[in-house]
């Protein structure tokens, strides 16, 4: 699986514009056809009928991964995306060297690949014209792994959102965490909880989308206290990954394990959803929570 | 109390733990912590391996030895040595009882406290129980529980840290390991009581921190704080599990290193040669410590103390703005 992500893009992308997914065998978006990810399916697929369904493979509904910004724009209102945050960028606190791999020179190569300056992506935009605080993480950039800046746009983000009491709604994707930013990645799981907290204290909802594959350190902290938990259909979700798993218990473990029905039937998700109704779903979650707020004035009125 | 016999030192020769305490806390004018190597006397034991890298000693690599030593003193250890009284409290009232780690009421220098911490076995049997301290859900959703229980009675929490990773194992994660996990991390961050944690051993990963967001963190002489254990980082990053002592190093995991990241608040010394050496004078040293920090907290207000406490991991991390 990996290496579908090592590939060297054989394309330019314009800055603004979607980045193909990796599922496309030529020119990103303009590409005719494209090969499913799924290994038991492998369908050709028309390459404009899978980009307009959401890259969901219309034969097995194996849901290829994307960029964060295809994320962005399939979620938002057109136009209505306002990035923050953007400037901020990798530091190398440890000053990580070891034997062919600097972190600076991890960071080049994944700043290359996905053309982001780090995994999370940040902004203001709405759903339905319902304002949201919206961070998403990008898994072409080091597997969306948590270092300083990731935590430090997640918990900017639950700030702002408590600020503007409009909830916050995040779309986790990761590896887990940082290995070259050693402890401050571990740190990044108690900081973004900690700016959550005061987020739920302000009574203002965070919707957390857990997308293929979120793993580690993010399920564990920011991601694992969503007041609701949303996986996206056929995501892999969990805290150590079914390698490390088989490769520490020595056992195999059934295809289904730590995926987001097997996450729903044993109590962990509120909702498995399917991409092409996630943006619906997201939108009439938001409308309830807007209503609770209204009842609340109402009883004020009243009381009043 | 020397219960290793292949560990050779001569007292006299031994820098007191002072004398170590006061080395930690240099640090270099590029603002990077300069590796202290042991005193010379001091070697790993061999059965743990000595390995070399390219015939350097790795002293990062050292500290780990130190932090796994089979003798090296136990939460239950301490509890034995540093409390007057304990109840060992059991189970999460929802799943059952994880004997990995262990929580009880306590009494601290004539104060009732709340004590939680990662437990090793000291044999093969007891390690079938306890899993070398390899938590899993149920017991971290003991120790939020036990968490709750001194927040509800104004108890101060003491948490002991000492676990190589979270158990990867499909039954812990089948019981939401990540989510037990995420949720103590947000009772802790908000917890209206005074918590102090210390690292005893091995910080190994999500599960060390599950028991360790706190208004105080302290951390042993040879403990490690980290991550991922060095040989999960090592597989994760080369894909090979034997460059261990590599990622130890580069990593940045002994107690010196987290103390200049401000990570960890204060040091704890050790005896001589490491705490397996004197678990009675190891003890006592953590016992002063902590009491020293509770009583620094007791002047606090539960609203300044959580607001303290959000400042605190709020700050922690470094990037390019």
């Amino acid at each position: 699986m990996r290496n579908l992500f090592r590939k060297a893009p054989p394309y330019i992308t314009v800055p603004g514009r979607a980045r193909p997914g990796p599922a496309a065998e030529s020119n990103g978006s303009d590409s005719l056809w494209v090969r499913c990810e799924n290994e038991r399916c492998r369908e050709l697929l028309y390459g404009r009928e899978f980009e307009n369904n959401l890259k969901v493979c219309h034969k097995c509904e194996h849901h290829a991964r994307l960029s964060g910004r295809e994320r962005v724009s399939q979620l938002v209102d057109e136009g209505t995306f306002a990035e923050h945050d953007a400037r901020l960028a990798p530091a190398d606190p440890l000053g990580f060297a070891a034997e062919g791999a600097s972190y600076r020179s991890k960071l080049s190569e994944a700043t290359s690949k996905a053309h982001e300056r780090e995994a999370a992506i940040a902004g203001s935009a709405t759903i339905d014209r319902l304002p949201i605080e919206l961070v998403v993480l990008d898994f072409a950039f080091m597997g969306a792994s948590m270092g300083s800046v990731v935590g430090e746009k997640v918990a900017r983000a639950a700030d702002r959102a408590a600020d503007r009491s409009t909830a916050l709604v995040t779309v986790n994707a990761s590896g887990g965490a940082r290995m070259q930013e050693g402890i401050f990645s571990l740190m990044q799981m108690a900081k973004t909880v900690t700016a959550l907290a005061r987020l739920g204290a302000a009574g203002v909802p965070h919707v957390s989308i857990l997308v293929d594959p979120t793993l580690g350190g993010v399920t564990a902290s920011y991601a694992g206290v969503g007041d609701l938990i949303i996986a996206e259909q056929g995501a892999l979700v969990g805290f150590a990954g079914p390698r490390v798993i088989e490769q520490i218990t020595k056992q195999k473990l059934p295809p289904d394990a730590q995926r987001a029905d097997f996450l729903l039937e044993h109590g962990m998700v509120d909702l498995v959803v399917h991409r092409r109704d996630l943006r619906a779903t997201l939108s009439k979650l938001l409308r309830l929570y807007a209503g609770v707020r209204r009842l609340s004035e109402v009883c004020a009125e009243t009381a009043g | 109390m020397r219960r290793n016999g292949r560990l050779k030192f001569k007292a006299q020769d031994t820098p007191g733990p002072g004398a170590a305490a006061e080395s930690l806390h240099a640090i270099t004018s590029d603002g990077r912590v300069p590796r202290p190597s042991l005193p010379h006397e001091v070697r790993p034991p061999a059965t743990f391996g000595t390995e070399r890298l390219g015939g350097r000693t790795s002293s990062a690599w050292e500290r780990v030895q130190l932090a796994r030593h089979p003798q090296r003193p136990y939460t239950l250890d301490y509890v034995q040595l540093m409390f007057s009284e304990f109840v060992e409290l059991h189970g999460d009232r929802l799943f059952g009882d994880d004997a990995a780690i262990v929580g009880g009421l306590a009494t601290l220098h004539a104060r009732t406290v709340m004590l939680i911490g990662h437990q090793k076995g000291r044999d093969t049997r007891d390690n079938l129980l306890r899993r070398f301290g390899m938590a899993r859900p149920e017991g971290y959703r003991k120790a939020l529980r036990l968490m709750r229980h001194a927040e509800k009675f104004g108890m101060p929490v003491v948490t002991l840290i000492d676990i190589p990773g979270a158990d990867p194992s499909l039954v812990a994660e089948e019981r939401g390991q990540a989510f037990a996990i995420a949720e103590n991390l947000l009772a802790m961050s908000r917890l209206r009581v005074p918590i102090v944690s210390a690292i005893i051993g091995e910080g190994g990963s999500g599960g060390a921190l599950a028991l360790g967001v706190a208004d105080r963190v302290l951390m042993l002489e040879n403990a490690i704080y980290s991550v991922a254990s060095p040989e999960a980082a090592a597989s994760i990053l080369w894909k090979d599990g034997a460059r261990g002592p590599e990622a130890a190093e580069a990593m940045r995991i002994t107690a010196d290193d987290l103390l200049a990241f401000g990570v960890v608040d204060a040091i704890v010394p050790e005896p001589a040669g490491g705490a397996h050496t004197d678990h009675a004078a190891a003890a006592q040293k953590l016992q002063d410590a902590l009491v020293s920090q509770l009583s620094q907290l007791d002047r606090l207000p539960p609203d300044e103390l959580v607001e303290q406490r959000t400042r605190r991991y709020r700050a922690i991390g470094v990037f390019e703005a």
